[in-house]
């Protein structure tokens, strides 16, 4: 059975003249890090896989979708762990 | 025209936040308890699993355990419930600006006129949301009146929807037990027992002289509360309600054995509460203590202060003349707290008095608005009196910041 962890991450993003906030490439934990191609979603929302509750970026990176969690100050993804 | 009220309840709530953000514990009983080593174990929430093997609200968490040896009880984060809260009632205010707080996971929404869709699909389009938004489950009462839309909201739990009409309060909320309804307590639900009544119903269709008789207004406002005939308004959203008074109370780590280990405690709760009243613009012209000692016998006793004051060394002297006049340490204390009572605005004129130079009161005032400050800038281990350091196990305190808002009184909204 595949579980969920919660997997906080560093987030490049930019803030618009007009206040918008689009996160633009994560940084995983080893270093590497990945382009957001797209924001392809975005809403408030719980992540019952990860535990907790933020706004939801649905984003697709090289071609899968994906959700990121921006709760309070922090980023999140919902990490697969077999 | 008949209003619609909807009240919403989170399920549990801090239990369900713990278990949102904790899914290793998702499918195990779980209870939110107070610091046992500090004597707060007391179950302060529990899920829906832990609520299955009988564990109660208000109980000990050692009472819990025997019931339910393998529970799990996880220490209260109370930051992260209030920002829940908050989130929860942003949703709300989305369908109307009449949105009331009862305590920190329950709300009343008065949505008349607001929507032309039916009580019953706001509630539940506001049940799926917050489940989705929040990851946590409310179940939602619908009715013409705030008491039997709260009455709805306990009705069916978790995760639920109860719509009580004109047409269908007799047969669906008669039948419940008088003890649900908001204001029957133990001592009422005694009385009327001894009456013969045991449910809404019979309370609806009892002659209210003798409910009158027995208990008082109460007995008249039970009755209307029985038969739906509840008026009273849901606030307006952010409309302030008028502060009656401010006050700090603690559960000591130990018990407390002497004057001299209420004198430190009392200077916390005094330095507490003092600042809370400069910061709304009060002062206080009475102060109420109250005590509980090791075998939970509780009482309370006040006094006027001699002039108004939001100082915390005025509040102080009158906490322990109350104190030293009321209490001859038969027994221990467990808890006290101080109430700052009788509040007026703090730019009301003062009589001066002979006993003090006003100037020197003035550079009281000054001193306590320069530890505020002191403490709003460095936090508010920065800067103590020094008697705290006496007894470091008694101070380990921050009643100020710690301070928790709790359930309100109903009728605060008249």
């Amino acid at each position: 059975m595949s579980n969920s962890i919660k997997a906080y991450v560093t987030v490049g993003a930019v803030f618009s003249a007009e206040g918008n906030l689009t996160p633009k490439y994560i940084i995983w934990e080893d270093g590497r890090q990945f382009e957001i191609d797209r924001i392809i979603d975005v809403r408030r929302a719980a992540s019952l896989k990860a535990g907790g509750a933020g706004i939801r970026y649905t984003i697709r990176i090289g071609g899968t979708e994906t959700f990121l969690f921006l709760e309070d100050t922090r980023w999140f993804v919902e990490r697969r762990v077999s | 025209m008949d209003r619609t009220i909807l009240h919403v309840d989170i399920n549990g709530c801090y239990a369900s936040i713990e278990c949102l953000y904790r899914p290793e514990i998702r499918d195990k009983p779980v209870a939110v308890g107070g610091d046992v080593e500090a004597r707060h174990g007391i179950i302060l929430a529990k899920n829906e699993l832990a609520k299955k093997y009988g564990v109660k609200t208000g109980e000990a968490i050692w009472q819990a355990k025997l019931k339910c040896p393998n529970l799990i009880t996880v220490p209260p984060r109370f930051p992260l419930y209030l920002r829940f809260s908050k989130l929860a009632r942003a949703i709300f205010r989305q369908y109307s600006d009449r949105v009331e707080p009862f305590g920190i996971d329950e709300a009343w929404i008065d949505i008349t006129g607001c929507s032309d869709r039916t009580g019953y699909e706001v509630a539940d389009e506001i049940r799926r949301r917050v489940f989705s938004e929040l990851g946590v489950t409310v179940s939602v009462g619908v009715s013409f009146n705030k008491i039997f839309a709260k009455l709805g909201s306990d009705y069916k739990k978790p995760d639920a929807v109860t719509l009580f009409t004109r047409d269908n309060f007799r047969s669906k909320v008669w039948p419940l037990p008088v003890q649900s309804l908001l204001y029957v307590g133990p001592a009422t639900t005694r009385k009327l027992s001894a009456l013969g009544i045991t449910t809404i119903g019979e309370i609806a269709q009892a002659p209210v002289e003798l409910l009158e008789h027995k208990l008082g207004k109460w007995g008249y406002v039970i009755s209307s509360f029985a038969n739906g005939r509840d008026s009273t308004p849901v606030a307006l959203y952010d409309s302030e309600s008028i502060i009656k008074s401010i006050g700090n109370s603690t559960t000591t780590p130990r018990d407390l054995t002497c004057d001299a280990d209420a004198c430190i405690v009392f200077y916390m709760l005094c330095e507490s509460v003092a600042s809370r009243l400069r910061e709304q613009g009060l002062m206080a012209c009475g102060v109420q203590i109250s005590l509980r000692d090791s075998t939970l016998y509780t009482f309370e006793r006040q006094a006027s202060l001699p002039s108004p004051s939001s100082i915390s060394s005025d509040l102080h002297f009158a906490a322990m003349s109350l104190l030293k006049e009321h209490y001859v340490w038969q027994k221990p204390l467990r808890s006290v707290g101080i109430r700052a009572i009788d509040l007026i605005p703090a730019s009301s004129p003062l009589q001066t008095t002979l006993f003090e130079p006003p100037q020197r009161r003035v550079k009281r005032e000054k001193l306590e608005l320069a530890i505020d400050e002191i403490r709003n800038r460095f936090g508010h281990y920065a800067i103590n009196r020094a008697i705290t350091a006496l007894d470091p196990s008694l101070t380990n305190i921050n009643p100020k910041e710690d301070h928790v808002i709790h359930p309100t009184g109903f009728f605060k909204a008249i």
